[in-house]
């Protein structure tokens, strides 16, 4: 699915990023513990997390994500918007919580991380 | 500055400014990109340094990152004056970890960032004194040779 899709499945806010909404995403995980990110993360992982420092965004660019979808209406911070801005990564801001923004995507064929594993991609 | 057959470059780490962490290592990775290293050995690079960064902001004093550049290899030399670790094998396990809240706040202290480190390098080395401080020494290699 596109960047546009999740934007619409989540009902979420663009923050930055526009340009970039019809590339494909294929991978999402979420955590809000950047520590297992960093870990498990994989390239191109579309990130869902509630935590809204700049770290959240630093951690995004240090493992190749493909975008960043905040839970729980929360945004960025002003360090971590303009880092996002400066780096061309994509920002989305849902109003929906974790539990339920990872069952929409899911739900809607967007795999996990052992999922994409398992799948040999 | 030159060092042997590369190119060597220091970055200052200030302990507690958790503000400032992790943006050394973004520094890296777009130095590492302009110079057109494969993606897959910058992605490594960028997550040792960045948990190595973390570790010196969260725990230590200050400290240096040091990165080298070789034509067969990318190094990172991270020394840090902090507390340093009484027992590296318990340090080195997935999950021990002795972070503060403030630490987990920010997304970190799982107890993942020794071992990530070790786990994205081709080579890795760790000492410390008690007391004193850390100092890792990670290689990645640019070729790989066969053998």
């Amino acid at each position: 699915m596109t960047l546009r899709d999740v934007k619409e499945i989540l009902q979420a806010q663009v923050v930055c990023g526009e340009s970039r909404l019809d590339e494909e995403v294929k991978v999402a995980g979420a955590s809000d513990l950047m520590s297992d990110v960093l870990a498990f993360g994989m390239p191109g992982l579309l990130l869902l997390t509630g935590l809204s420092n700049a770290q959240s965004v630093r951690t995004a660019i240090i493992i190749d994500a493909k975008a960043v979808v905040y839970v729980r209406g929360k945004m960025p911070d002003a360090a971590g918007a303009k880092l996002a801005d400066e780096k061309g990564l994509p920002i989305l801001s849902t109003k929906l919580m974790m539990y339920k923004s990872c069952g929409l995507l899911y739900s809607r064929g967007l795999p996990g991380i052992s999922d994409f594993l398992a799948q040999g991609r | 500055m030159a060092e042997e057959n590369g190119l060597s470059q220091v970055f200052e780490i200030t302990g507690k400014d958790f503000g400032r962490a992790g943006t050394i290592s973004t520094k890296i990775k777009e130095i590492l990109q302009e110079i057109g290293i494969d993606s897959a050995v910058i992605r490594r690079a960028a997550i040792a340094a960045y948990e190595a960064e973390m570790n010196i902001v969260m725990y230590a004093q200050r400290g240096t990152l040091t990165l080298t550049l070789t034509p067969t290899a990318i190094r990172l030399d991270v020394d840090d004056e902090g507390p340093g670790i009484e027992d590296i094998e318990l340090a080195m396990q997935e999950g021990f970890s002795t972070a503060t809240d403030e630490m987990r706040e920010m997304g970190f202290g799982a107890g993942m960032g020794l071992p990530n480190i070790r786990k994205n390098s081709d080579e890795f080395a760790i000492s410390s004194t008690p007391g004193k401080g850390t100092s890792i020494d990670v290689v990645l290699n640019l070729n790989q040779v066969a053998e």
